[in-house]
């Protein structure tokens, strides 16, 4: 027992002298995850239908084009801000609007115009109706003027066109079966009877699951578990090196010729840097928590299951270490160990969806993201963040990294053997 | 009593074709201060792993006290090693790495404190300990190697260059200490290419070339024998001049 304290408080010691390293394994994720978690919100926010913002122009006074931003607004799709006086640069930035759209002078007036001729055309092909004259005359009504961000994407416009198309027939549908419905039988349309027919809520209803894998994180909870696992796996740079620069120096000789097991030094090695990703994880939760919100990122709302929370980060912990670990009993110099750690903790990052979470990537990275320890770590995370799943729960989540820490440690184990240094 | 004994044991390391040791048979007295000496690739290096039980022959045993060397964990206890290359912690300071080798080494923490402090004092390094080693000399570090060798008292101290590179007054101090343990009980094997310095320090010589045992007797019996008046002739004589790395 006094050979295994020994070791684990010579592992902190080398540990907390090694403070170029330490600040490495800190400083690294935490600037990512301020950086990234930045630059992603917005296109989090997208997918996640918080809603486009648009600044509508409207230069009409009639109702038709209150009617029809009351239809955007309805759409769930849009935040619509109203501005009054001529959109500018300024104006968009300052909204972060990606769509400006200008409703033009007597637009009202202009499509119920239009409305009254298509009514006409219709009920002279019905049949009652006999002024041709009306009939003949042109239906064009001036348009609304749509102007996109520029930074956004093609399908992204598209998807808001469609939007934007479809409010604008709810409200001329409206004012088609009013102006159809009046002339046909003298009188208004009753209320009721208009939302009867004109149906312009949700088409679909939602399709409930018991459990939503389709739920899709925010910014904030995707980076803080993605760039808190992509550090727990750089420590491979500190670990395997540490691992390395033992096998290589006279100590190993040293330490085996001594009465005790080398699997001693390893447990200690693990048992330390088991305690900096407890550190870590803690550290960059935090800043989740507490930091985010100072500067207008979204807080980190832990999982109800905090023993939950602890168990994902243990075991992602000891994935990440068992790499590391695999890594340092295979390279013969540091200089292996860290540049293919560092290079393949990167491929596995990618993909495992650190950089590009899993949801957004294209379906035919679906298999291969699998094979990434980063993607199960991922999804514990993200059922932690979003299920608030229970232990049972929790604990089918992580098998797949138990799978993976027995696999790294196996290999682990045939590399000493095969080298002879157990 | 024999400390040390190996019977016909050959060695050759995984790939290669030809034996790097072959047919071996030494004998170790205990208490005895034994030398190992051989041209660069003579197998001095590997012999001292198969003694310590780092590597496995291919045929022959080695017995350590009467047990066979395979039982290794009886007998590593026994067991102090001096390795050429400096084998410690640089981050850590000289106290830290003490305790812990020590530690390592089976003693208690009460019996580390107490070599750890007579070390020091012996090795002349007692104002150093709570710095850290990569801040010390070439001769401090080579005492510091020494001393977590010996840390447990170990019985039978293997001597890998332990004073390479090091000046006159280091030398001496390790000598000197080197020779002190001796008289204590500890047996030494020890290998150098410091050929004045084996003819003070050992009593007993082993001549190793191209992995054979090509002379093996006490230092006087071997000048004797080969009628020369220092370690360095006899050397040349029995191995050659041409180079062998």
């Amino acid at each position: 027992m006094f050979k295994f304290w020994a070791s684990i408080l010579k592992e902190f010691r080398l540990l907390i002298r090694d403070k170029v390293g330490l600040a490495l394994m800190f400083i690294m994720p935490i600037t990512l995850v301020i950086i990234i978690t930045n630059i992603q919100n917005n296109a989090f926010d997208f997918i996640k239908n918080k809603g486009v913002n648009v600044i509508v122009c409207n230069n009409d006074s009639g109702n038709v084009s209150k009617d029809f931003i009351s239809s955007l607004q309805k759409t769930e799709m849009f935040n619509v801000i109203n501005i009054k006086k001529r959109v500018c640069n300024t104006e968009i930035k300052k909204y972060n609007a990606l769509v400006v759209i200008e409703i033009p002078q007597n637009y009202s007036k202009q499509i119920k115009n239009k409305i009254k001729k298509i009514s006409n055309k219709a009920l002279i092909n019905f049949g009652l109706n006999n002024d041709s004259t009306i009939a003949n005359e042109n239906i064009l009504a001036d348009s609304i003027a749509i102007t996109f961000n520029r930074s956004l994407q093609n399908n992204y416009r598209y998807a808001i066109n469609s939007a934007l198309q479809s409010a604008m027939f709810i409200t001329e549908n409206r004012l088609l079966i009013k102006e159809l419905y009046f002339e046909i039988n003298g009188k208004e349309i009753s209320e009721s009877f208009e939302k009867e027919i004109i149906n312009d809520g949700n088409v679909f209803k939602k399709k409930i699951t018991i459990k939503d894998k389709n739920k899709i994180p925010n910014a904030t909870q995707h980076n803080i578990p993605a760039w808190t696992v992509f550090a727990m796996f750089f420590m491979i740079i500190s670990l395997g090196g540490n691992i390395v620069r033992e096998k290589l120096s006279g100590n190993f000789i040293r330490l085996k010729i001594l009465p005790a097991s080398y699997f001693v030094s390893l447990i200690s090695k693990q048992i330390i840097y088991l305690l900096v990703v407890v550190v870590l994880v803690i550290t960059i939760f935090s800043i989740g928590i507490w930091i985010f919100p100072l500067i207008n990122l979204p807080a980190l709302n832990m999982p109800n299951n905090i023993l939950g929370l602890f168990l994902v980060s243990t075991v992602c912990g000891l994935t990440a270490i068992s790499y590391a670990l695999c890594i340092g009993v295979f390279a013969n110099t540091q200089e292996q160990s860290s540049g293919f750690g560092a290079v393949s903790i990167v491929i596995l990052a990618v993909i495992g969806g650190v950089f590009v979470p899993p949801f957004a990537m294209p379906d035919s990275f679906h298999l291969i993201t699998k094979f990434s320890p980063f993607y199960w770590s991922l999804q514990a995370y993200y059922d932690l963040f979003l299920e608030n799943n229970k232990f049972i729960d929790v604990l089918i989540n992580i098998l797949p990294l138990l799978i993976n820490i027995v696999i790294f440690q196996l290999i682990a184990f045939i590399g000493l053997k095969r080298k002879n240094l157990i | 009593m024999l400390a040390l004994e190996i019977n016909n044991l050959n060695f050759r390391y995984k790939g290669q074709a030809n034996l790097c040791l072959s047919n071996i048979n030494l004998q170790i007295n205990e208490s005895e201060r034994f030398g190992l000496f051989g041209p660069n690739g003579a197998g001095k290096t590997t012999l001292i792993y198969l003694m310590t039980g780092l590597l496995q022959p291919i045929s022959g045993e080695s017995m350590v006290f009467g047990r066979k060397i395979k039982q290794r964990n009886g007998v590593k206890r026994l067991f102090g090693f001096v390795p050429q290359d400096f084998a410690f912690y640089e981050e850590l300071s000289l106290e830290h790495n003490l305790e812990y080798f020590g530690a390592w080494s089976g003693i208690d923490k009460n019996e580390i404190k107490q070599r750890t402090d007579e070390l020091l004092e012996i090795l002349g390094l007692t104002e150093y300990r709570k710095i850290a080693i990569k801040k010390f000399s070439g001769g401090m570090k080579r005492r510091v190697n020494l001393a977590i060798g010996v840390i447990h008292k170990p019985r039978i101290l293997f001597l890998d260059e332990p004073t390479v590179g090091v000046d006159v007054q280091t030398r001496h101090a390790i000598i000197n200490y080197l020779k002190q343990l001796n008289s204590e009980g500890t047996t030494l094997i020890y290998t150098s290419h410091l050929l004045k310095e084996a003819e003070d320090l050992c009593e007993h010589i082993a001549l190793i070339d191209e992995g054979k045992v090509i002379a093996n007797n006490s230092l006087v019996n071997l000048l004797k024998e080969y009628n020369e008046s220092g370690l360095e002739g006899l050397f040349l004589k029995l191995t050659g001049k041409a180079y062998r790395d």
